[in-house]
This record gives C-alpha cells, sequence and structure tokens, in this order.
C-alpha cells in the first residue's frame, strides 16, 4: 500500500487504515508494508497482497471496497472486479525500461535490509573500491545528461570539479521539481529515498566533496518527512557520516527545505536560496563547478540524474548507453499528465515517440476528446499540435522543432484548450515567478500578458502580434537564465500552431 | 493551521536549533511558518538581531519567497493548483467555483479561510490538485472540494 503522495491523494491513508481496521475484526494477521509507487499512478490507490511470493495486485481500491475485498478473499488473491493480476505482469510497468526507477514500488522506501536485499550501496562500495576517476569515466561513457532539463553532461560537469583543487567542494541535489507536469524527481525521493542516498555519496566520493546539500520543495511535504527518515537511516546504519563503512571517506548531507520560488530550480537561484538568501540568479561565469555554495566548486545535480548513478555503476556504462539514440544516451522518465487516460511515469530509453507514450501508455485523453496539444518540458517547452505526435523523444528531435524534452514531463490537452489563454498564461507565470534580476524577464512578461490580451480583443492585432514576436526575440536574447530566456517558447508555438485561437472569439471551437 | 501570537522566547528557540547561522534564514523561516503561520514584523527585527543581519536583508528573504506570508491566515489554508496540467483538467473553473462557494477571492483570506493559488504540487497524474492545511489532494471535483473542506480540520 503506497505512502506516496499521488495515492495518498487520492485515499491510500484511508484504504490502509480500512485494511488494518478489518483484519483485525476478522483475526486475520497481515503485516502492513507501505511503499513507494510504481509509477501507474492513474491504478492508485493501488493495493498489492504477497500470496506466495507473488504480488498481486487491486487498482483504484477505495475503504469502501475493502469489507468486499475480505469477502472475496483478496488475502489470498481472491477474484474481484478491482483485481488486477500479479503485479510484474502489468503491461504499463513490464514494457517500460526500468533502470533508474526499478526500486520504486517494489521495496519498503526506509527499510535498510530491503534496500541493501535489492543491490543498496552495491554501487557506492564497488565506487570505493575501483577508485574517483573510474566512478566519473564510467559516467562520462554512460552518456548520461542533467535530467533536470539542460540536459549537461553530467560527466564532463564531475570532471571539471574533480580537476579543481579546493579545501571544500558540495554536491547540491536540485529537488526543486517546479515544473508542471513532473512529479519523477518526488516519486523517487519517496519511493528508494536511499537509492539517491547513494547516488549521492558517489558524487561525493567521485569529486572529493564531504559534503552535501537536497535542496527540496517545500509543495512535496511528505517527500520532506520520507527523505529526512532515510537520512537518519542512512546515518543510524553507517552509511552517512564520517568514515563510511570503516572506508576513511566522510560524507553527510543536509535537507534543506525551499519556500515557493519557481525560479530557484534555476540551479544559481538555489545556491542563492541554500545560503538563506533571495533565490536570485547569478551570473554565469562563474559556473557552480569552479564557484559555486558558498564559493566552493560544487556539483549541482538533478534528483534523477544522481539516482541513475548507482545503477550506471552497477550495471555498467556500456549497458546503461545501449538505451537511447544518438546523443540521447539511457533512459528518461516521462511523465504523463494532464488530460490523460492513464497517467504516470514511465521509464524509457530515449527514441520512442510522444505518440507511442501518450496512445500506448497513456491510453489517449481523459475526456476522451481528440489531444489538441501536448506540452513537454514544463511551463518553458512548446505547446506541440497533434502532427507533431510521431517525434521522437531525445534532446536532438526536440531542438529541432523548436520545443524541448527537459525533465520529461508531458502535458495533454484536449481540443478545448484554449491556447491564446495558455499562451497567456506563460507570460504570467513568467511574471509571477521572475526574480527580478533582468529586465527582459521581469518587465517583459508583464508586458507580454497585456499584448496578448490587446490581440484577443482584437486591438490593433497585427501590430500587436508584431510587437509580440519582437518582445519574444528580446526575452530570448537578452534574459539571464531560462526563466525569461525560455518563456518565449511555449507563447511562439501558440503563434506557430494555434494562431486560430488568438482571434476575439476566444476559439475552443475555432 | 492555525495562526498562533509570534512568541520571541519560542522564536529564539527555534532559532538556536540552526545554531543561529545567518545562512539557515530560509529554513529558521520555514519552521516560524509552521510554528506561527506568518511572519510578522517583530519576526524581522528578531531574526536581524539575532543572525546578525541587517533588517533589509531579513526583509529581503521574507519578501522574496511566496510561502513568507506576512499577514495572518485563515483557520484553514486552501491552494489551488493553477499550473498546466491543472488547467488541462479544470483548475481554472474549480478555482471560480472555490472562490464562489468560500466567498473568498484567489489570494485573499477570511477569518475561516486563506485561498491562495499554488503553482505544482507533484500531482499532475492526478489533475487537479489540491492542498488543504498542507495534505494534498488529487482528482478533485466541485463535490469533492467542498466535501474536503468541509470535513478537514485544522490538524496538520
Amino acid at each position: 500500500m503506497p505512502r506516496e503522495t499521488a495515492a495518498i491523494s487520492v485515499g491510500a491513508d484511508d484504504v490502509a487504515i480500512a485494511i488494518a481496521r478489518h483484519a483485525k475484526v476478522a483475526g486475520d494477521n497481515i503485516e502492513l508494508i507501505r511503499n513507494g509507487s510504481w509509477g501507474a499512478t492513474w491504478l492508485e490507490p493501488l493495493v498489492e497482497v504477497a500470496v506466495d511470493d507473488q504480488r498481486i495486485a487491486y487498482g483504484n481500491v477505495e475503504a469502501s471496497n475493502i469489507p468486499g475485498l475480505f469477502t472475496a478473499g483478496f488475502l489470498s488473491g481472491g477474484e474481484h472486479a478491482k483485481r488486477i493480476g500479479p503485479t510484474v505482469e502489468i503491461p504499463y510497468l513490464i514494457n517500460q525500461d526500468r533502470w533508474t526507477f526499478w526500486r520504486c514500488g517494489l521495496i519498503d522506501p526506509l527499510s535498510i535490509d530491503d534496500f541493501r536485499a535489492h543491490h543498496g550501496f552495491k554501487a557506492l562500495e564497488k565506487a570505493l573500491d575501483i577508485g574517483a576517476q573510474s566512478v566519473i569515466d564510467a559516467v562520462k561513457d554512460s552518456g548520461l545528461r542533467g535530467r533536470g532539463g539542460a540536459g549537461f553532461p553530467t560527466g564532463i560537469k564531475w570532471q571539471t570539479v574533480a580537476d579543481v583543487q579546493s579545501e571544500q567542494k558540495y554536491i547540491a541535489c536540485n529537488a526543486d521539481e517546479g515544473d508542471s507536469g513532473t512529479f519523477s524527481d518526488r516519486i523517487l525521493m519517496e519511493g528508494d529515498p536511499l537509492g539517491l542516498i547513494e547516488s549521492m555519496a558517489i558524487a561525493g566520493f567521485a569529486v572529493g566533496a564531504d559534503r552535501g546539500y537536497i535542496y527540496l520543495r517545500s509543495e512535496y511535504p511528505l517527500t520532506h518527512r520520507i527523505l529526512s527518515r532515510a537520512i537518519e537511516v542512512a546515518r543510524d546504519n553507517g552509511w552517512l557520516g564520517d568514515d563510511i563503512q570503516g572506508s576513511g571517506f566522510d560524507f553527510d548531507i543536509e535537507l534543506h527545505l525551499g519556500a515557493g520560488s519557481y525560479v530557484c530550480g534555476e540551479e544559481t537561484a538555489m545556491l542563492e536560496s541554500l545560503e538563506g538568501k533571495p533565490g536570485i540568479v547569478r551570473y554565469k561565469p562563474p559556473l557552480p563547478a569552479f564557484e559555486g555554495l558558498f564559493g566552493q566548486p560544487t556539483v549541482v545535480n538533478n534528483v534523477v540524474t544522481l539516482a541513475s548513478v548507482a545503477n550506471i555503476v552497477n550495471i555498467g556504462s556500456e549497458k546503461y548507453a545501449s538505451f537511447g539514440v544518438d546523443r540521447s544516451k539511457g533512459t528518461l522518465a516521462f511523465q504523463l499528465a494532464g488530460n490523460i487516460k492513464r497517467g504516470g511515469l514511465v521509464e524509457k530509453g530515449f527514441g520512442i515517440t510522444l505518440r507511442e507514450v501518450i496512445e500506448d501508455w497513456g491510453g489517449g485523453t481523459a475526456s476522451g476528446r481528440p489531444v489538441k496539444a501536448v506540452q513537454v518540458g514544463g511551463p518553458l517547452g512548446a505547446y506541440l499540435p497533434a502532427e507533431q505526435l510521431d517525434t521522437p523523444l531525445t534532446y536532438e528531435a526536440f531542438i529541432e522543432i523548436g520545443a524541448m524534452v527537459g525533465h520529461g514531463g508531458i502535458v495533454v490537452f484536449d481540443d478545448t484548450a484554449d491556447m491564446a489563454l495558455q499562451a497567456r498564461f506563460a507570460m504570467e507565470f513568467c511574471s509571477i515567478e521572475s526574480c527580478g534580476k533582468c529586465t527582459p524577464c521581469r518587465i517583459g512578461s508583464t508586458r507580454g500578458a497585456e499584448v496578448i490580451d490587446k490581440i484577443v480583443a482584437g486591438e490593433n492585432r497585427d501590430e500587436n502580434l508584431e510587437l509580440l514576436v519582437e518582445l519574444c526575440d528580446t526575452m530570448e536574447d537578452a534574459s539571464l537564465c531560462a526563466m525569461g530566456g525560455m518563456t518565449p517558447y511555449p507563447v511562439r508555438s501558440v503563434l506557430k500552431h494555434f494562431a486560430g485561437d488568438f482571434s476575439s472569439a476566444g476559439s475552443a471551437d475555432a | 493551521m492555525t495562526a498562533t501570537a509570534y512568541d520571541k522566547q519560542v522564536a529564539s528557540e527555534i532559532i538556536a536549533r540552526f545554531d543561529a547561522r545567518g545562512e539557515m534564514l530560509v529554513q529558521i523561516l520555514q519552521a516560524f511558518i509552521e510554528r506561527f503561520a506568518w511572519i510578522p514584523e517583530d519576526a524581522v527585527r528578531q531574526l536581524a538581531d539575532e543572525l546578525n543581519l541587517s533588517r533589509a536583508e531579513v526583509h529581503g528573504v521574507v519578501s522574496y519567497y511566496h510561502d513568507f506570508r506576512t499577514t495572518p491566515p485563515g483557520k484553514r489554508i486552501v491552494k489551488i493548483c493553477q499550473a498546466e496540467a491543472c488547467q488541462a483538467m479544470g483548475s481554472r473553473e474549480l478555482s471560480a467555483h472555490a472562490e464562489k462557494s468560500l466567498g473568498v477571492a484567489m489570494n485573499a483570506s477570511n477569518a475561516d479561510i486563506t485561498l491562495e493559488p499554488v503553482y505544482c504540487l507533484g500531482n499532475c497524474a492526478c489533475s487537479p490538485a489540491v492542498m488543504v492545511d498542507g495534505k494534498t489532494y488529487g482528482r478533485v471535483s466541485r463535490q469533492q472540494f467542498d466535501d474536503i473542506v468541509a470535513t478537514s480540520g485544522d490538524a496538520s
């Protein structure tokens, strides 16, 4: 029974309580384990019953179903309308390439024994054995690129920090997962927090850092509780702290909370926030690899990037790089969200098309209406029309069509969506979240929303459309970071693919 | 989450828990929010004193982050996600419904309720999402919204 935000948000706690109560009354002796989520979110609350070494899944269970389930003998896998069958046979899960998320759903996230029984800390032991440079080489050879959105080669970043001479270096894990439509960091931190801790320790060992920070957004209170506890568990068992397992390697992690600022997901704004300051972006250079947290060399990586490392060390870079295509190596955890029938997390090698993910996994829209637009890569990502659904999900193919894969979030809209409203929202969101340091972002976003209002109202339409394009140029060329620099992406994509929605009619049926 | 009177002694204890380190200011303010639900002007003065920062520096941090509200909230804090995934599932309509049924505008409070926008709760596969007193709800219909707000206490 998952103890995970999405599952609980649709009643998992109530179901767990009902099961415990009912078992007590019925005199059934059960052990109730709160695992992470498998990521088949559309089936939540998903109850699994272990019967003879097999886990039988029951999906979309409500507390009111529990008496009936007991009557149906679900403790021994009995037949019931909610019964799906063995978890290992659910097509949504078995057709994935689950390398980074493989423990999510499988194990008790806070049990060190369960973690150890599933290769936990094996990669750290191996890293300590093969040495720092071999770890960095493995990460380089794997082709791993930053999964937070920017796609920078992770191994090169690590090498840079490793090569800088400094008394103090840091690992800063970016867990400020602010993009709408993304939740893979959260699912990982709730389902396999020790896996993240292990990978951070490996990163620390590789570059010569003895201190790590996790910057977690405050919108994830349950994640905060689970991660805090996991850090304690790791410390209590000698996997964090001084002289880890007698290896002579020291590494510890401090967990920091954000405070509701989207731009703090930008790496330098995050570093400012970690230093207790307003999350205002820094000029680059210097890069954080040279002067990062408190002015020291710092590896800044996203949660999924870091968590991929333990597995790369375990299975080898060659195996990892055998997934994916071109310079998009390995797997990405795609997240199906918005108006989608079967939303959830799908870890798959790069190169699968958007259509395959949305149709084969997602089953189309939740409303049953045609797909009108898909926003990939968060609020700064382009809106793609249905005609572009056959684009393969790779960094390269998306750049080619003026879009980005980003953190792998896929938000589906049906044909009732008013895309002019979505373009306006992109500008409005930027004006709300801009840190204010650079003018194109701070002022441009406000003016952008105003201009879109005028266009929709039919006021000097042609001139204002031209003005909007000019404004987009300015924001793209002159903003300090991706906030202002990429807000034009969704706006331009609407201008290009959904221009009809800018007519004063509004446009749901244009 | 109920706003409680600001208590300098309690505030001092929280600051001490973070070793009065200036770089922990965001963390200390989060702890204040958890304890008092808002950041009064007295807190800004005290933080400046005890962390050896200027009041402008503390004010700069308080005013920068959305979480650090400077007016006392209502007894319950209701946040409705306004980001794209939830928009695709009717969060605009849900927000309009909430404003009407609660009698509070977005970004406003009365004694009972504070209604705030939030930009993503990471529950995008269960849109639209709502958070009430720190607890996240998914697949929220208008009817469910009314039920959640009616039944949730201010425990957390």
